[in-house]
């Protein structure tokens, strides 16, 4: 089978292991929500929760990512299904790449659910003329966490302490998607007074090289991280 | 230069001499040592004692002979951090002997960033009037910091010693992958939102000769430090490798003892 | 000289630190260097 094949086989088994067990729903967008709630607690003020939503969208988006991953990884190291994966001769790169769509997809549902309720609670309003570079930068920072959160995770794996060092060691990783992210969507929407849609293009540019970057990074280094 | 001195040799089986003091000192350590504190000394008569006053920053220029030195090695301590676990990875031998040189160079990179942080903050202070400027090179220092505690964590994760090689050699390679995506965001982040500094942040000063030969003496005495203690900690590391090895292999033969045993006791 | 609290500080916190860590090297080194057998302390 080619790789991509068994990508799309892990990703889809993945997702089918959410979509049953629920945990996304019943309790990871929850979080999220609730993190969105207690941002608006700790900045008491309508007109500053509107012009920082696009950056809270994101670190609430961070925060998931980091319980995504954790979720990720424990449903394969509980039953030992990452070593059963890797003695029935998966290629690494297919794993990494499967793991990593399926976050993927998770990721994207999420952020499409904390800019709605960046619109109704914070007054956020979504504009025609930035639609395309909303749904570009959407895109491209779901791909850059994603692949970051499956390379660190995959890392992090299967140790005692590792609740604890996948934030040490995602975040420092992750702030340029946080930067990027945040300035692409704050062009889109324009909830900083005076922004052009155009202004938020580079940000767009540097997601995209992060991706590609931690992709290639991520689809060598699998094997040897996950391969003791 | 440092790199050679860490790789594994086989050691001498000649006779050792019966009195040698116990540790990581040889003779050439025991000289360097001295040639490192001498320039340390001579970096603290140029640097509090020649070296005149800056016309702008007055008398706080004297900080910058210790905070641009600690910055430069503590980038050429990561970069030597880099080489070594991509030489881990890529060489067919899969010496562990670089792979403690990497970790050696980054507990020294780490230590040389949280000194240039610290005394940056105190010298900003007596420049800008204030601690921190969210600044690209600053920021970009305090996430290369963080990275690589993190980098420091993962080698204490356990496993055998191969396991905990490969491990930090990737992470130590995608920590440099990672440092010009940061400094790239940070600086495209600050240039669009702050047009006109109102604070030189670069720290760019205009250098009479004695300023410059007194930074010149910092540099070579850090450069000193750091190769000082690359030595000995990389030693160390290597004990502490082999006292694991040996603390198993006790515990594999007394475990053995125990089995053979014919009376049983279990 | 002006400001000589934070000069003073700022060398001293540089050197004090370096020479804390290699301090617990050294020390280290001693301890372990009469545990490990002579023949895997390569520079010797």
């Amino acid at each position: 089978m080619s790789t991509w094949r068994i990508a799309l086989l892990v990703a889809g088994k993945d997702l089918r292991v959410e979509r049953r067990s629920r945990v996304v729903t019943n309790q990871v967008v929850p979080f999220a929500a609730v993190t969105m709630v207690m941002f608006a607690f700790a900045l008491d003020a309508d007109a500053v929760l509107q012009r920082v939503a696009p950056g809270l969208v994101w670190l609430a988006t961070l925060f998931s990512l980091l319980v995504l991953v954790q979720r990720s990884y424990a449903i394969e190291t509980d039953d030992g299904a990452l070593d059963a994966l890797r003695v029935a001769g998966v290629d690494p790169a297919a794993l990494f790449w499967g793991k990593a769509l399926a976050l993927a997809v998770q990721l994207a549902v999420l952020e499409v659910i904390l800019i709605g309720t960046a619109v109704v609670l914070y007054g956020a309003e979504v504009r025609a003329e930035g639609l395309v570079l909303l749904v570009t930068t959407l895109v491209t920072a779901t791909c850059s966490l994603a692949v970051v959160g499956t390379l660190y995770g995959g890392l992090a794996a299967g140790f005692r302490g590792r609740e604890t060092l996948l934030p040490l060691l995602v975040l420092p990783v992750v702030a340029p998607v946080l930067i990027g992210a945040t300035r692409a969507v704050e062009a889109a929407l324009g909830t900083v007074p005076g922004a052009v849609v155009s202004e938020g293009w580079p940000w767009v540019g540097l997601l995209a090289v992060f991706a590609v970057a931690f992709g290639v990074g991520g689809t060598l280094a699998f094997g040897p991280l996950i391969d003791e | 230069m440092t790199q050679t001195s860490t790789a594994p040799r086989s050691s001498d089986p000649g006779p050792q001499r019966a009195a040698r003091r116990p540790g990581t000192g040889t003779t050439a350590t025991r000289v360097l040592g001295g040639v490192t504190l001498v320039a340390i000394g001579w970096l603290v008569a140029f640097g509090l004692g020649f070296s005149p006053a800056d016309r702008d920053q007055e008398e706080s220029v004297r900080i910058l002979y210790v905070h641009v030195p600690t910055i430069w090695v503590a980038y050429v301590a990561f970069v030597v951090t880099a080489v070594c676990s991509g030489i881990y990875m890529f060489s067919r031998r899969h010496s562990l002997g670089w792979d403690r040189a990497a970790g050696a160079s980054a507990e020294i990179g780490v230590l040389f960033v949280a000194l240039t942080l610290l005394v940056g903050a105190l010298w900003g202070r007596l420049t800008w009037g204030v601690f921190w400027q969210w600044d690209a090179r600053l920021t970009t220092t305090a996430l290369l910091f963080v990275t690589y505690i993190g980098y420091l964590a993962v080698r204490r994760l356990g496993g055998s010693h191969h396991q905990r090689a490969r491990r930090s050699a990737v992470i130590g390679m995608l920590a440099v992958l990672l440092i010009p995506l940061v400094h790239w965001s940070v600086r495209l982040w600050r240039s669009l939102h702050q047009e006109a500094t109102v604070l030189r942040t670069d720290g760019q000063v205009r250098m009479d000769g004695l300023m410059l030969f007194s930074l010149f003496v910092g540099v070579i005495a850090f450069t000193l430090i750091y190769v000082w203690l690359m030595l000995h900690r990389t030693r160390v590391m290597a004990m502490e490798d082999a006292l694991d090895d040996h603390g198993l292999e006790e515990a594999l033969a007394a475990r053995r003892a125990e089995g053979d045993r014919p009376d049983g006791e279990r | 000289m002006q400001d000589a609290g934070f000069i003073l500080g700022s060398y001293a916190v540089t050197f004090g630190a370096i020479a804390l860590f290699a301090w617990i090297t050294v020390r280290r080194g001693r301890r372990l260097s009469r545990q490990v057998p002579t023949d895997e302390q390569y520079w010797t």
